[in-house]
């Protein structure tokens, strides 16, 4: 199988990536990083799972062909807490509300929010549901998600 | 009401924080040194004959490890009636039939491996219509029962049959009478985290199986059962869980592929991962079955019921697994929601080439229910009274005991539909109508406290504390995702008098649990509770009794400090006698101290004092704290007549929803669904909300847009673009009303709730729907395309 060396910034490092050529970033994530928080929930782009944010915007990394990523910077769950381990809002809000079951959905449901925060820190119930359309959720019926989305919005201002 | 620390709080998930980090380990993130990967190879026809299979070219592809058919592995029978084997090698029965594995180091050679395998079929005769199915001179699914005797017909040999009263006669007493045929669909239980195992032996064949199953101890026996036929008698059997990503009633049974990783890591002496993809999940996993139901009931000028007489017929599938077993649940709703002296229900389970079914959240009462409360909505109209009065004429009361023999001790459903009425505006909106609005209602009765459908239904507990304070929690059931770390660890440290998070729990693993029935059936707050309360009051004696002896050598030393310190210091005339009895101490908040003086200036300890000064001692005297609990509550096994208490308890609710009908679109818009549930008491408000809305979701996608399209036995929309799962996009305006009756056998008087919130929920919008427009669709889900067609037929002077 052909390889591609890809060089890009993951999680604020930079790193390097010699992986086969038809990769995806997701793969690459889970398999060469062993960064695993991104979950494959569909592998086609419907499901959400695998959302991380890619210059920051909110990307479904099983559909993202890895030698896309050089030069780029790929921010995963794994990435936005602290390095003394506190948690980012968002992260705490989830917790704090219960917009956690399973878990299953969580780490793209995290980095969507985040996407959407880091662009309007004051959005309104459409926008949170709209940033979190290609996310799925068996477990919650959204709505503490939502409004886990609305707490981590008042957490960070 | 007793003033609790931590139980009827909002303790946030904070034990799951690894979730929200990235950190938690599903089963897809699993990796085991030497780890292999197997895949399935399908059939490709809903009923042939194998003619032949050549997996030759398989094996000999670079990096393949094993390639197993039929041929290769013994012919062991598994499922609850027998009536497959692991690998198919004569004849498949239904598209997803399993005809060969392949493992390989990685993922995409195991792909390539199964493309490689030629396999040759003889089409059969298929059928794929249970009633069709159930004609005489069908096509056979089987032609042979599990023993290998020849069989005549589809129809399972499961008598499905509730029978109480005299039918004859109240049909004669009742003075209005209905009768519906209404039928539900395929579902599928939609797990974030699709299904998969890692299987890995030791050297002396013993089994270590990771696997997401919420019956840790049932994988065991049918393990264990298999491993009898295959050699392996004997072999211990331990099975763990991951993280787990969803569960909803599919990892009830031990699925086929886990048998295929068992067989494939045997055959190459490594650990072997099997993890299906999404379509797989879709067409290979057993999903909830079709159903069709003719109900009739009656009631007198009162509106009180008289009689329910409903016969089902279940679309079973090729083989059978728990999905067989639903009518034991439909019992329930059918003989037990409102009150109704006479019942007879009747389910035939029906083989089909269509895929096989399982278990989903609600079991089979989602459909039943549907059925009752359709029929429900019908009779009330007939009898010419408001469906919320007739409802409340026949409501459940506490005391009763049902024709199942099911005694009802706490219940809520008055409160549940008269909050319904209110939050709905229920009288107002019905005297001034507005044109496509409606308002429906449905209510639901569920077991919540514990389900006896196998001979124990025990639940067992450890606790054990350090000589910090902290405590482990050894759990016999599962989490897969219900909130049960925090509950859990509300009740510990309310009975044991910690802190929540001093608590660390061990979910899932059979080699260090004692044993449970499961988390299933919505019975894990009530029975993992109740244990918790047994074992956590053995261990605080524990502690108190330690607590007496120490105490007052911690104070007695504490003195004698401050006498060296200080020569002048007086002890002080102290009342030993205070704590002198274990009965005397309590412990709350991680203090020890006595309960006539709670903050005695000397006799307050903290916990952690008590357990580091029993732990480090001296030869026969140094103490540890530990206990366990095995709960198994004075229930009853359904009898050959289908009857008996099989829960402590019982959960009831009602939802109402008010719609908005668009005749031109067909559309449905939910404009408010108000979710009234009796949970005997909240143990966390705010997790608790989590079941009602994630159920109450759920429930929405069943009675307005999911269904697994199978023609002629093929999955036709193996994919979230084309099962219409509900997304955020969806907006229901869901409005839990908790109604807490304090249950007096749950733990600080709660109830189960898991499923409750999906069951009402179709059949509240269906009626809701006929209460806007006037059509009743009696076929789930209710799609555009149906109301149209309804709407068409009611202007074109059809009765519908």
């Amino acid at each position: 199988m052909k390889k591609v060396s890809v060089s890009f910034t993951l999680n604020g490092d930079p790193v390097t990536a010699d992986v086969p050529v038809t990769w995806t970033l997701l793969k690459t994530l889970r398999e060469y990083f062993e960064l695993t928080g991104a979950k494959e929930g569909c592998g086609v782009g419907e499901c959400g799972a695998c959302t991380v944010l890619v210059d920051g915007k909110a990307v479904n990394s099983c559909l993202y062909p890895i030698p896309e990523v050089e030069g780029r910077s790929v921010t995963t769950i794994e990435g936005i807490a602290e390095k003394d381990g506190t948690l980012h809002p968002i992260q705490k809000a989830f917790l704090e509300n219960n917009g956690v079951q399973c878990g299953f959905c969580t780490s793209g449901m995290i980095m969507s929010a985040k996407a959407l925060l880091d662009q309007n820190p004051d959005p309104s119930e459409e926008d949170i549901r709209k940033s979190i359309a290609g996310n799925f959720c068996r477990c919650t019926g959204y709505v503490q998600i939502v409004e886990s989305i609305q707490m981590a919005a008042k957490l960070k201002e | 009401m007793p003033d609790y620390l931590f139980v009827g709080k909002s303790i946030p998930r904070t034990i799951e924080a690894d979730k929200v980090t990235g950190k938690a380990v599903y089963i897809n993130d699993l990796r085991r040194p030497g780890m292999l990967y197997g895949k399935i190879l399908y059939s490709t026809h809903a009923h042939a004959r194998i003619k032949r299979i050549d997996a030759s070219k398989a094996r000999r592809l670079q990096g393949v490890r094993a390639v197993l058919t039929g041929r290769d592995i013994p012919d062991v029978r598994v499922g609850f009636l027998k009536d497959q084997t692991v690998l198919k090698k004569d004849v498949v029965r239904q598209f997803r039939d399993e005809v060969a594995a392949v493992a390989a180091i990685t993922p995409e050679i195991a792909e390539e491996a199964l493309s490689l395998i030629e396999v040759e079929y003889e089409p059969l005769p298929a059928v794929f219509d249970p009633i069709e199915a159930m004609k005489e001179g069908a096509p056979l699914v089987h032609e042979t029962d599990a023993r290998g005797r020849p069989v005549k017909s589809n129809i399972l040999p499961l008598p499905w049959k509730f029978s109480v009263g005299d039918m004859e006669q109240a049909r004669k007493e009742a003075a209005f009478v209905t009768k519906d045929h209404v039928s539900t669909t395929w579902v599928n239980q939609c797990c974030m985290g699709t299904s998969g195992c890692v299987a890995e032996f030791d050297q002396s064949n013993n089994l270590t199986l990771y696997s997401p199953t919420n019956v840790i101890f049932g994988h065991i026996g049918r393990i264990s059962e298999y491993f009898s036929r295959i050699g392996l008698a004997g072999k211990k059997i331990r099975v763990v869980n991951p993280v787990v990503g969803g569960s909803f009633g599919t990892k009830l049974d031990t699925d086929i592929y886990e048998f295929i990783a068992i067989q494939l890591a045997l055959n190459t002496r490594k650990p072997v991962k099997i993890l299906f993809d999404r379509e797989e999940e879709f067409r290979a996993l057993p999903p909830r079955q079709p159903a069709v139901f003719t109900i009739e009931q009656g009631c007198d000028r009162e509106g009180r019921l008289v009689f329910r007489h409903c016969e089902a017929v279940l679309d079973n599938g090729a083989y059978t697994s728990w999905g067989a077993t639903t009518p034991s649940v439909m019992i329930m709703p059918m003989s037990s929601l409102y009150r109704v002296p006479n019942v007879y229900f009747k389910a035939t389970c029906v083989y089909t080439n269509n895929i096989y079914a399982q278990a989903m959240r609600g079991y089979g009462n989602p459909q039943a229910t549907f059925a009752v409360e359709t029929s429900m909505d019908s009779l009330a109209e007939a009898a010419g009274i408001d469906p919320a009065e007739f409802r409340l004429i026949n409501r459940n009361q506490p005391g009763d005991e049902t024709p199942m023999n099911l005694k009802i001790t706490s219940c809520g459903l008055e409160e549940c539909i008269r909050a319904v009425k209110e939050r709905l505006q229920w009288d107002e909106k019905k005297k001034a109508r507005q044109k496509t609005r409606g308002l429906g209602m449905a209510s639901l009765i569920h077991v919540a406290g514990g389900a006896r459908v196998t001979k124990s239904d025990g639940h067992g507990i450890m606790v054990k504390l350090d000589e910090f304070g902290h405590v482990d929690v050894i759990e016999s059931g599962t989490d897969q995702g219900q909130g049960s770390p925090t509950v859990i660890s509300q009740i510990v440290a309310e009975a044991l008098g910690v802190r929540p998070e001093d608590v660390f729990i061990t979910f899932g693993d059979t080699a260090l649990a004692l044993w449970d029935a499961g988390t299933h059936a919505s019975r894990h707050t009530f029975m993992a509770g109740n244990a918790a309360l047994i074992a956590c009051a053995k261990a605080k004696r524990q502690i108190l009794d330690m607590a007496v002896d120490i105490i007052p050598k911690i104070v007695k030393l504490n003195f004698k400090r401050m006498k060296r310190k200080d020569p002048g210091f007086a002890e002080p005339d102290l009342d030993y006698g205070l704590i002198a009895d274990p009965e005397d101490l309590d412990i709350r908040d991680r203090m020890i101290f006595p309960k006539k003086e709670p903050d005695h200036p000397y006799f307050r300890v903290p916990i952690s004092d008590i357990l580091r000064n029993g732990l480090h001692v001296g030869i026969g005297e140094s103490r540890v704290v530990a206990a366990e609990a095995f709960y198994d509550p004075p229930t009853e096994m359904l009898n050959r007549e289908m009857k008996g208490n099989l829960s402590m308890t019982y959960a009831f609710g009602t939802t109402g929803v008010e719609v908005e009908v668009d005749e031109e679109t067909g559309d449905v818009r939910i404009l408010n669904l108000v979710a009234a549930h009796d949970v005997g008491k909240a143990m966390n408000p705010t997790l608790l909300l989590g079941q009602i809305y994630g159920a109450g979701y759920t429930g929405v996608g069943y009675g307005l847009t999911e269904e697994i399209k199978v023609r002629n036995g093929r999955v036709m929309n193996p994919s979230f673009r084309d099962y219409q799962m509900l997304t955020a996009m969806d907006v229901v305006p869901i409005e839990p009303v908790i109604v807490e009756p304090d249950d007096k056998d749950g733990p600080y008087g709660a109830k189960g709730v898991g499923e409750p919130g999906l069951v009402p929920t179709a059949p509240a919008i269906a009626n809701a729907v006929y209460d806007a427009i006037g059509v009743r669709i009696r076929d789930l889900p209710i799609t555009p395309e149906k109301i149209l067609t309804a709407l068409k037929q009611k202007k074109g002077g059809m009765n519908v």
